[in-house]
């Protein structure tokens, strides 16, 4: 719809925040008061607080041996709250910083102050886009290129390679979402996937409602439809109550023939409930502590990398230094029935 | 010719083309997506209703939705074994809450009712971002037997007529005969079409306000927790997103003057009726997504423009 006037909320929130003088100040979320010794002192500072997704990369620097380890999450994800626990921190001694930036331009300042008091900075998930030098690395969630094909892989090793299918985005101009369906179009000419026929991409705005609406019509346009990749978490969940509701997933009480098969992008507590069910076989996702292993290993190590460089973390594997100092911290997840109650984020 | 009869036609105009356009449109599948749109746009547009015929407007209705739709969430939450009827019940409280204050700021503070409700719009969505912590209501909080109420209901002919439009059917009924014998609902119009005459007949502004913002608000909660029901979660920024501006479309289209002091339920129904219709037949007819935008604003101002001519035509005669 054309009137937002929602965008007044962050505005209005804004307002509240800053006449509440207690929720500018930075929350600590865990970690012991510092205490001096040799053990090396590293901050992780996510986009704000309690977002389940920053939980879960927080997990990865948890797990480390030999480091001080804390999280400083701003009230707000704005990058003005993520400045002032920046300054904090550099002056409390850390050694390290992980962040997971608000803003690709308006930290730099401090960042540069704090490099050049020694201390590491490193970005997680977020990076400084066009202001990489003013961090020492970037480990970002995983290779988006590779994303394409592998959803294409696992809709297809489900649909036996063969059949109708529809890809269910965000919006049309998400920009992930668009270079992410054209790697799975470039994937489609391989031979492999010739049988397999993508037949129509609709969008449902990451609005619920929208979404539901476009799976509902992708039922009634494409009675041949044998499957669904819905690379959106709004997405993928409306699909799969759609599918639920109508009973037309692979097993379900009116599937015709084979069934529907739905996969996509998700969370797993947001997709648990239908892959119990078997609603929805499998979907994918990184794993977020795999940056946050990856960082304490470089932060701990001291390493100094430039692009080009390799280096083996243990219980990982062995990774390479991209472009502009990036780190690809993993390989996408597949969730299944088997794997799924492991994982809480 | 009388609104609603308008409202009727264009729906019948717009599913006989869209039909001959795309057969599929017309089938069990595509009714039943259609009937499963309305459910929520029915029961927060009857308590718009109330709103729009004292003259006034409710724009925080989709920030009402989410914190209901949250607090109850967060109830099953904590306790799973919560009875749903129970749920409703809470999120019913919740919205009444929330609509006392929108009434409350409009009575005591004397605030103009657009610019009290844009505040609380922002206001109640900050709330519910505090409440949930910024997190959402996974599936796996949601009972069965409360998702079920979309999957399930009335069906005949292939098509389902769900639990969920049943309740919007219930409160649109009650809608209708509380403004029809209730003397309350009849003071509703009588403040919305004169209320210095209202006055003088001892019928009280106040008094009118607080019924139709407070049942406003109780209803935008009730479909707070319909929302978790028919799509399996609740996400504190996307719960009732936009939802006023459509919710307030299908009471203009309806034919209820948002001015006040009139307006039918049958209209109301109607317009709900006509933008599912509308919602449906834009995904249906595989229109280019960059385009559905504004083909959905046409059609709502095309349908407004209608009945403004019919306006002025009565008005003439």
């Amino acid at each position: 719809m054309p009137l937002n006037f929602y965008r007044l909320t962050p505005v209005v929130l804004a307002l509240i925040v800053s006449f509440g003088c207690s929720s500018t100040e930075p929350q600590t979320d865990s970690g012991p008061t510092p205490v001096a010794g040799a053990k090396m002192k590293l901050v992780f500072i996510p986009k704000s607080t309690g977002n389940p997704y920053f939980n879960q990369v927080a997990k990865g620097f948890e797990g480390a041996s030999g480091i001080e380890f804390s999280s400083q999450a701003p009230a707000t994800a704005d990058a003005t709250s993520q400045l002032a626990i920046i300054k904090e921190q550099v002056q409390r001694g850390v050694n390290a910083i992980a962040l997971s930036a608000n803003s690709p331009d308006a930290l730099n300042e401090a960042l540069d102050q704090a490099k050049a008091k020694g201390v590491m900075v490193l970005t997680v998930d977020s990076d400084l886009t066009g202001n990489e030098s003013h961090r020492d690395v970037g480990i970002l969630p995983t290779n988006f290129k590779k994303i394409g094909p592998a959803q294409i892989e696992l809709l297809g090793s489900q649909i036996g390679y063969e059949g109708e299918f529809a890809i269910l985005s965000a919006t049309t101009d998400a920009p992930n979402q668009n270079a992410w369906i054209e790697t799975m179009k470039t994937e489609l000419k391989n031979p492999k996937y010739a049988k397999m026929k993508l037949v129509e991409i609709v969008y449902g705005d990451d609005e619920p409602q929208k979404s539901s609406t476009e799976a509902e019509a992708l039922l009634t346009k494409h009675p041949k439809l044998r499957g669904i990749i819905s690379p959106t978490s709004v997405g993928l969940a409306a699909a799969a109550q759609v599918l639920d509701n109508s009973g037309l997933y692979p097993g379900g009480a009116k599937a015709t023939g084979q069934g529907i098969v739905l996969t996509g992008l998700s969370t797993p507590n947001q997709m648990k409930k239908f892959v119990e069910k078997g609603v929805v076989a499998s979907f994918q996702l990184w794993d977020p502590a795999d940056m946050g292993v990856i960082a304490t290993h470089i932060a701990s190590n001291k390493l100094t990398l430039k692009p080009g460089d390799s280096f083996e973390v243990p219980g990982k594997g062995k990774f390479t230094v991209e472009e502009n100092n990036v780190v690809y911290a993993g390989q996408l997840l597949t969730f299944n029935k088997e794997n799924i109650g492991k994982y809480d984020f | 010719m009388k609104r609603e009869w308008i409202a009727l036609l264009l729906i019948a105009i717009l599913c006989l083309a869209v039909g001959l356009a795309e057969p599929r449109y017309l089938q069990p599948r595509s009714i039943d997506s259609i009937l499963l749109w309305m459910p929520l746009t029915v029961v927060l547009a009857m308590g718009q209703h109330l709103v729009v015929i004292t003259g006034g407007i409710d724009i925080s209705i989709g920030s009402i939705l989410a914190f209901a739709g949250i607090g109850v969430g967060l109830l099953l939450k904590a306790q799973p074994g919560l009875p749903i009827p129970l749920a409703f019940a809470c999120g019913i409280a919740i919205g009444l809450v929330l609509g006392f204050v929108n009434a409350a700021l409009i009575v005591w503070l004397r605030l103009a009712p657009l610019i009290a409700t844009i505040g609380t719009l922002a206001a109640f969505r900050g709330l519910t971002f505090a409440l949930s912590k910024g997190d959402q209501i996974d599936g796996s909080t949601l009972p069965d037997g409360l998702t079920s109420l979309a999957s399930n209901g009335v069906s005949a002919g292939g098509v389902t007529v769900s639990w969920l439009l049943v309740i919007g059917l219930g409160v649109a009924g009650a809608t209708a005969l509380f403004l029809r014998f209730g003397a309350a609902g009849r003071a509703l119009f009588a403040v919305g079409s004169n209320a210095e005459a209202a006055r003088l007949r001892g019928v009280s502004l106040s008094k009118a306000t607080f019924v139709a913002y407070s049942t406003c608000g109780a209803l935008a909660g009730l479909a707070g927790v319909m929302y978790a029901a028919r799509f399996g979660f609740v996400n504190p920024g996307s719960a009732g997103q936009n939802f006023e501006l459509t919710v307030i479309a299908a009471v203009a289209i309806g034919g209820a003057k948002l001015t006040g002091g009139s307006g039918t339920v049958t209209g109301t129904l109607l317009g709900c009726l006509l933008l599912s219709c509308i919602n449906v037949a834009l995904s249906t007819l595989g229109i280019d997504a960059n385009w559905q935008l504004l083909a959905y604003g046409t059609v709502i101002l095309a349908a407004i423009v209608v009945d403004g001519i019919r306006s002025k035509a009565e008005v003439a005669r």
